[in-house]
């Protein structure tokens, strides 16, 4: 039986005197795929910063794996959770110097897994492109790519298919099941499409305002939420 | 004697590898080389950290910097040479009028275009890549070694600005060196030195050795920077 990746309690982040993120609790369970939805400016990109251990919570304890997190973590453990931001940003090189780079961080041998993930993601005519040159759904790919090459134990994706044209999207899919399928890595997926939580998530949460108003497995929240802007939101009908 | 006379001489002279000459030229290399590296060494990282760091007083140093940027080199020299003369406060090393004393002061003209085009390389970098690395697993010191790859360029004219600024300089290296034959005398003040002395042909040459020298490391250090797998090793 798998335990909880993430246990957050009292967590909540305040920038300039206003707080942005207010989660009472919440758990994200191992090997999961969790669904964080909620309209813009409601603090999602703000927690998975804070899952990523990049800045600290003004308040509040995340425990990780069973570990109470101190701020700033060890370095071996923030190497365990990577991210695909918003807006990704890949180093000025080829789309293999990309790939390359987090096994280079960690001395990693790097040839086998990067020829591995050009492959599994389409990339090999592109492997010595520079990823400046990329359409916006390679750069998304290959911003996906790169946080899966040091073999994360936890993958945080912020919006990964936004703006995206059908193919890469259904790549970008096909590569969060199959991540769900082996088992080994936990994933806290942010994103603004209805259809895509339905799609792929174990369990969803809401966030509205900072505040967690709704947080359940997947069938759940969609036949049966409980807060009435959960089912405006299902119904497609929160305006953003 | 007309200015294609000279021309032609210095061409044979060149050639026929006046010794003096290749003198003058090792010392020059030897002595910019020397301060460029150090101001490299010393502008790079305190760019890096200035660029990177935010603290009360920042902006001050920041436009010091860049007012260092445009010394004049006499006045470096003046003040290398106060320091170093022998009632100044470093007159025990004995440095006067010696190769150390010249790279000191280029060092120091060399160092505020080191760092402070460093910065401004750095601050064309996108402010969010920084955390991004971080996310990748980056420690500290990777965050900073990948921005400066980022900011690669920047960097190359940093030192490229260094080095224009000192090889081709006058003031401080003749105040400082005092242009002695076979010691401390450089392309630059040679140049002086023999135009002074009507010495046309020689001063020529020096000055198309000077040119040429000048066009050797840009277009070395430019090509590296264009070097398509720059970044393959570590
Ligand atoms: N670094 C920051 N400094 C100040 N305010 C911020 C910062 N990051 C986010 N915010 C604010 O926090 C709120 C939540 O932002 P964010 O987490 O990006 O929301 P979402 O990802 O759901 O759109 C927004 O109002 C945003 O302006
Ligand atoms: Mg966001």
């Amino acid at each position: 039986m798998k335990g909880a990746a993430y246990d957050l309690l009292g967590v909540t982040r305040v920038y300039d005197g206003r707080r942005v993120l207010s989660v009472r609790e919440l758990a994200v369970q191992e090997g999961e795929i969790l669904a964080v939805v909620g309209p813009n400016g409601s603090g999602k990109s703000t927690l998975l910063r804070l899952l990523n251990f990049l800045e600290p919570c003004s308040a509040g304890e995340i425990t990780y794996f069973g570990r109470r997190i101190e701020y700033p973590p060890p370095l071996d453990l923030r190497r365990e959770v990577t991210m695909v931001f918003q807006r990704p940003i890949l180093i000025n090189g080829t789309v293999r110097d990309n790939l390359a780079y987090p096994l280079r961080l960690r001395s990693l041998q790097n040839r086998d897994r990067v020829e591995g993930l050009l492959a599994q993601f389409g990339l090999e005519r592109l492997a010595s492109a520079s990823a400046r040159k990329l359409s916006v759904g390679e750069y998304q790919r290959v911003a996906l790519a790169r946080a899966l090459a040091a073999f994360p134990r936890v993958l945080l994706l912020d919006e990964p298919t936004a703006n995206l044209d059908p193919y890469s999207v259904a790549l970008i899919e096909g590569i969060v099941q199959s991540v769900r399928a082996a088992g080994r890595t936990t994933q806290v997926l942010v994103t603004h499409n209805v259809f895509q939580a339905k799609r792929l998530a174990d369990r969803v949460v809401m966030l509205l305002e900072g505040d967690v108003i709704e947080a359940g497995n997947t069938r759940h929240f969609f036949d049966d939420p409980r807060d009435p802007r959960t089912a405006a939101f299902v119904r497609g009908e929160m305006v953003y | 004697m007309t200015f294609w006379q000279s021309l032609i001489d210095a061409a044979r002279l060149l050639l026929t590898g006046y010794p003096e000459l290749w003198r003058v030229i090792g010392l020059t290399m030897q002595v910019t080389g020397s301060a460029l590296a150090i101001s490299a060494v010393v502008g790079i990282p305190v760019g890096a950290a200035i660029a990177l760091s935010r603290f009360p007083g920042r902006h001050l140093l920041v436009t010091v910097l860049y007012t260092g940027m445009g010394l004049p080199p006499v006045v470096v020299g003046l003040a290398v040479y106060l320091f170093l003369s022998r009632r100044g406060p470093l007159g025990g090393l004995d440095w006067l009028f010696t190769p150390p004393a010249m790279i000191v002061a280029q060092a120091i003209i060399a160092f505020p275009l080191v760092a402070g085009l460093t910065i401004a390389g750095l601050e064309g970098v996108d402010p969010d890549l920084r955390l991004q690395l971080r996310s990748l697993g980056a420690s500290q010191a990777q965050v900073v070694r990948a921005l400066l790859v980022e900011a690669r360029g920047g960097v190359l004219a940093a030192l490229l600005a260094g080095f224009g600024g000192i090889i081709s300089e006058v003031g401080a290296a003749m105040l400082v060196g005092g242009n002695i034959a076979g010691q401390t005398r450089v392309l630059s003040t040679a140049i002086v030195l023999e135009t002074r002395q009507g010495e046309f042909a020689l001063a020529v040459a020096m000055g198309g050795v000077l040119l040429g020298l000048a066009f050797g490391v840009n277009a070395l250090l430019l090509g590296l920077e264009r070097r398509p797998n720059w970044r393959t090793g570590r």
